[in-house]
């Protein structure tokens, strides 16, 4: 910790101990503890290592690949049209083909990873924020705040999230801001059931009521004592929502009605090579295989960090994989 | 049951009142509904005009009440394009949809219910794989890019099926296979857990130990208390399939709602939009109600006392 704490801080585990000296916080932090570290667990397990390494190459390519490539995302070059990818022979500007301008398929794709995460990230970013936090605070005070909070999640969880889009978009422009804002606005629920859930099971634990007894306000438990519990399964959820968000933002590219031209999205890259599926496939093919890779990576290793953030499941990711098989006969999936 | 269906009405009616006077609010507080209805170079008289002839002077109140009776009366005003009824458009779009979502819903739970028992059978099993990566694939691959891959490969490489269109049966083939994998995918893994955890029910083992052939013990007793969970799921899913029918019906050219609305929306076609999406929401609405009638029959805890006689000799089926 390093700020001196106000209060005693009772560890998660519910048991109060007594407030502790310098020196056994030392003697404290001398033993090793058992639990292994994050990244360690990660190495053990050859698909979520993966799916990691995948997720980095994407947003490394988001934030420094429009730098390498500079304006040959947009450079048309006439003589080379339609190019099919992995010829080799035309340079490596046209490794993934070239469209119907003329224009190098993989500068395009890298331009295109920028812009679908400047819409996924912030989107994700907002809704998970702006969810867990209305979530812990319905789930703790309960009552009718919880009442009418989750009858708003339910509302907009009860409408299909692209008509919603479709009507908002309509009315307003489909600037990047409000593409953002709309796919934040209908995941809120999501994080806003799961939080308020787990928030309010919290509730009853010893921990809380104890830190309640002391006269703690409430914004200082659910800071203090129900955000570092909740926080993992929220991370966890994040990264599955980033999955859907993506696909919803390619949707709305798609369509016609989200990410606009001269701008480029993966979703966008799609519904432009459409009309050239006949003569060129690379077009729309391409991009959709870099959404599928990206979002498989993401399943991949959401579902490793569920189990990972578990302290009860954790165990599993530190037996050899044919032994893991052979213990668990029943993989629950909820 | 009466009284838990009528709170369930009550329920999801408010948010069709919610998305009703949404559309109202996003049409009229975002400036000049002119600007929404009319083309971009529409010159001010035309705009006067437009207001005074659709009643857009008048205070917000007198407009509310103007258009929530024309939602009952499924009147949302005229067709920019073609001049024509909105709400008849929109209606007459509707069947297509509802078949193809019918369909598809039909086939996903004939599907869902077998691949995921089989895969609650034998975990770790040829079928649970599948189930699992299916699963997988429903949450990671855009269903537009499934539809132009399954075009590249079915109908452009191999010229087997139609690219698009409602000519003939084959044309349902591929925006019904694009359409199902999302449900199917969600379905077989409700199915599947739901099925593991009534398979480990002591009335199982009692099931199977009075000598009940293993299908009579899959289907009869271990399905039928499976199948309750699989229903709550079933109005999501329905809410994502209309998801799923804008993107597939856009790609296929299939005459239903989706296609209607994206049609509406690159036209600026504002009173058909609307009532296209006032449509679906209160299809949605209608379903939520029946998925909830189906649910009350299905659960003993809300079925009507009436029904009593056929619980007993349920009962007797399974002692």
């Amino acid at each position: 910790m390093p700020k001196p704490l106000p209060e005693p801080q009772l560890p998660p585990g519910g048991r109060a101990i007594a407030p502790l000296d310098t020196q056994t916080l030392s003697v404290v932090e001398s033993v090793p503890t058992k639990s292994i570290p994050l990244y360690r667990l990660l190495l053990k397990d050859r698909f979520a290592t993966a799916a990691a390494i995948v997720l980095s190459l994407v947003i490394l390519t988001a934030v420094f690949g429009p730098m390498l490539v500079g304006d040959l995302a947009t450079k048309q070059d006439l003589s080379a049209t339609n190019r099919p990818p992995f010829s080799g022979a035309d340079g490596w500007q046209f490794i993934l083909g070239s469209d119907s301008l003329g224009r190098s398929m993989l500068a395009r794709l890298i331009v295109a990873t920028r812009t679908t995460l400047s819409v996924a990230v912030p989107a994700v970013t907002v809704a998970l924020l702006l969810g867990s936090l209305w979530g812990l605070w319905a789930g703790y005070h309960r009552g009718w705040r919880e009442t009418i909070s989750m009858r708003i999640g339910d509302i907009i969880m009860s409408f299909p999230s692209l008509l919603l889009a479709v009507v908002v978009l309509f009315v307003f422009d489909p600037s990047i801001a409000n593409i953002i804002l709309i796919l934040a606005l209908t995941r809120i629920p999501i994080y806003l059931r799961t939080a308020r859930a787990e928030s309010a099971e919290l509730q009853s634990r010893t921990f809380v009521d104890a830190a309640r007894t002391f006269g703690t306000k409430p914004s200082t438990i659910i800071r203090r004592h129900v955000v570092p519990v909740v926080m993992p399964t929220m991370l966890t959820l994040a990264t599955l929502e980033f999955c859907y968000v993506m696909l919803a933002e390619s949707s709305l590219s798609f369509l016609g009605i989200g990410i606009q031209p001269p701008d480029v999205s993966w979703g966008l890259m799609v519904a432009q090579g459409r009309q050239y599926l006949q003569t060129a496939w690379w077009l729309s093919l391409l991009p959709g295989l870099a959404i599928v890779i990206t979002t498989v990576a993401a399943n991949v290793l959401a579902a490793w960090l569920r189990i990972a953030t578990d302290p009860a499941q954790r165990w599993r990711l530190t037996l050899p994989r044919k032994k893991l098989i052979a213990r668990i006969p029943v993989k629950e999936t909820h | 049951m009466w009284t838990y269906l009528r709170r369930r009405i009550v329920s999801s009616a408010i948010p069709l009142v919610v998305v009703i006077l949404g559309v109202f609010a996003l049409a009229r507080l975002t400036g000049n509904p002119a600007n929404l209805y009319l083309p971009l170079n529409a010159t001010d008289q035309m705009r006067e005009d437009f207001a005074a002839r659709n009643g857009f002077n008048d205070p917000l109140l007198v407009q509310m009440g103007n258009y929530v009776g024309g939602v009952f009366r499924l009147d949302f005003g005229t067709s920019l394009r073609t001049g024509e009824d909105a709400a008849a458009m929109a209606l007459r779009a509707f069947p297509a949809t509802l078949q193809l979502a019918g369909v598809t819903m039909f086939l996903a739970i004939i599907l869902a219910v077998l691949v995921g028992s089989w895969a609650a059978l034998k975990p770790n099993g040829i079928a649970d794989r599948v189930s699992s990566f299916i699963s997988m694939a429903a949450a990671s691959i855009p269903d537009f890019w499934l539809a132009i891959v399954g075009i590249f490969v079915f109908a452009i490489t191999l010229g087997w099926l139609p690219t698009s269109g409602v000519a003939s049966g084959a044309s349902w083939v591929l925006p019904i296979a694009t359409l199902l994998l999302r449900p199917f995918g969600v379905l077989v893994q409700i199915v599947r857990g739901a099925m593991v955890s009534s398979l480990s029910e002591p009335y199982i083992k009692l099931a199977k130990s009075k000598g009940a052939s293993s299908s009579r013990v899959v289907f009869r007793h271990a399905l039928r208390n499976a199948a309750a969970p699989a229903l709550t799921v079933a109005g999501d899913l329905a809410v994502g399939l209309v998801n799923g029918a804008v993107v597939v019906e856009t790609i296929f050219g299939w005459p239903g709602i989706g296609k209607l609305m994206i049609d509406s929306i690159l036209q600026r076609d504002f009173a058909v939009l609307q009532a296209a999406v006032l449509i679906t929401a209160i299809s949605i609405f209608t379903l939520n109600i029946l998925i909830d009638l189906g649910y009350a029959l299905l659960d003993p805890r809300v079925r009507p006392a009436g029904s009593i006689r056929k619980r007993r000799v349920h009962a007797q089926a399974i002692a």
